[in-house]
């Protein structure tokens, strides 16, 4: 467009931040029926502290005024909440758009019905593996055939293109065109993302993140069959291995500035891959609000000022690539002013492989391993040992 | 150009913006959501927010570009914009 004044590109503005989030995440919960190995949010155990109804409510009520077009919704297993479908229904009514996040567990044939009939839900089956053999060893025993009922489900139902969300690893990234046959089958639209090192992801990366000739046959695959496939902008640390714009999207990190994610007990965090006190904004319950934590944090603050390149400076990518993800150093153990840990370069290697401290998770809701319990072996010594009466 | 309600982009029309679009200001000037279509949209000056705005209260497109001091002259730009919106389905014809 052409004007008298020239007009600054749409990514620096987003670089200095908006009035509100273009997107948020909003983790509803910590419970989970899952334990993925890779669990972003180390989910597992409810949170004692966890947002009431009303309070989920006055916080939909809030984006509804910052105009937040809609919602990421996920966990743990959001479903799981007994009002769920509650909150889903209030946000739809107030103007906030829902798109949820799950394993597929409650996502019955009578549940798949109701959402077909709304136009404002989307609906994201995550699935790590396109065999049962591949995403089970990541997701768990029985997560892959729960997954593809929920998908039946919704397509018997005729709710069309729902997402199906990968997590690329080292065991699937071979499984892409396998994925895109399965959305197709469902009448899904793929959704694929970059494995991070955040929450228990960082007990399996150094494990299962793609090897450096995987991350090129994944960038290959992206712009060769990309263009229908969702990726949510997030291998734009890889956007240095082509020309500029080959790779759909912004490719910026968007942190604090065009997202955020909201947590199980309100604490606002940068990015939903930074669920860690360094990157902690605030609590909507005690810092007055959602609306006053994302203009006011000291953190994003920060984040909306330039940011330094610092030993990427000199790099002839770094104007693609801005030095890669910023979740994904801290969780590595990486400065983080210098590559990504996945740097196309092959600056993340040798900076792995020097000494450093990966940060402990300051946020767990893992469950512990089971307790088992065991029957007596003897009988009890005396009757009223076993019965009162 | 397929059916009655994908009709090409006439600037001599009047459009208004989809009763499922939300504008939502910003410094650099708006974002358009699509709740229908879930497509978000940029509006990159202040001028054709106006005009984005301002097109249900005129008869037509020219008239509201007027309006907001775009003379014909220096409409092109503007009219090549609210095409693209028109094309996204983010306008309709009125």
């Amino acid at each position: 467009m052409t004007s008298t004044q020239p007009v600054p590109k749409l990514v620096d503005q987003f670089e200095h931040g908006l009035d509100a989030p273009i997107c948020l995440t909003w983790e509803l919960t910590y419970a989970c029926n899952l334990a993925c190995v890779h669990c972003l949010s180390s989910s597992g155990k409810r949170d004692p502290r966890e947002l009431t109804t009303q309070q989920c409510k006055d916080i939909i009520d809030e984006l509804e005024r910052m105009q937040v077009f809609y919602v990421n919704i996920g966990g743990g297993e959001p479903t799981v909440r007994p009002d769920f479908w509650e909150l889903v229904d209030y946000a739809t009514a107030h103007h906030v758009g829902v798109k949820f996040s799950t394993n597929g567990v409650r996502i019955t044939a009578e549940v798949a019905a109701k959402l077909a009939a709304s136009d404002y839900v989307d609906v994201q089956i995550s699935l790590d593996g396109a065999t049962p053999e591949i995403n089970d060893a990541v997701r768990g025993a029985g997560s892959f055939d729960m997954a593809i009922r929920a998908l039946e489900n919704l397509a018997d139902a005729g709710f069309t293109d729902a997402k199906i969300s990968v997590v690329v690893t080292r065991h699937n990234v071979d499984q892409l065109d396998d994925f895109a046959a399965l959305a197709a089958r469902y009448g899904a639209t793929l959704r694929i993302t970059r494995l991070r090192p955040s929450g228990r992801g960082a007990d399996v990366w150094d494990d299962l993140h793609p090897t450096a000739e995987q991350q090129v046959q994944l960038y290959d695959w992206l712009v060769a069959k990309g263009d229908r496939v969702l990726t949510g902008d997030s291998f734009f640390h890889l956007s240095g291995l082509g020309e500029p714009g080959a790779l759909a999207g912004l490719n910026l990190c968007g942190a604090g500035r065009v997202v955020c994610l909201i947590d199980p007990v309100g604490d606002v965090y940068a990015c939903p891959f930074a669920i860690h006190d360094r990157f902690l904004a605030g609590n909507i319950l005690s810092h007055g609000g959602f609306d006053s934590v994302w203009k006011n944090a000291p953190l994003f603050r920060e984040l909306r000022e330039p940011q330094s390149a610092g030993a990427c400076g000199s790099c002839g990518h770094y104007d693609s690539c801005r030095g890669g993800c910023m979740a994904a150093k801290f969780f590595t153990g990486l400065p983080m002013d210098g590559p990504d840990p996945e740097c196309v370069e092959g600056y993340g290697a040798p900076a792995l492989a020097r000494e450093r401290v990966k940060p402990k998770s300051s946020v767990d809701h893992s469950r512990s391993a089971p307790v088992m319990l065991k029957l007596l072996t003897k009988p009890p010594a005396r009757l009223c040992n076993e019965s009162p009466v | 150009m397929e059916s009655g309600t994908d009709a090409a982009f006439d600037p001599d029309l009047g459009w208004r913006l989809h009763h499922q679009v939300a504008v939502r200001p910003e410094p650099f000037g708006a974002l358009l959501y699509h709740f229908g279509t879930r497509k978000l949209s940029f509006l990159k000056n202040r001028t054709i927010v106006e005009v984005v705005n301002s097109l249900c209260d005129h008869p037509d497109v020219r008239t509201a570009c007027r309006a907001a001091g775009i003379d014909d002259a220096q409409q092109a730009p503007y009219l090549h914009a609210l095409s693209v919106l028109a094309q996204s389905k983010m306008l309709v014809p009125q």
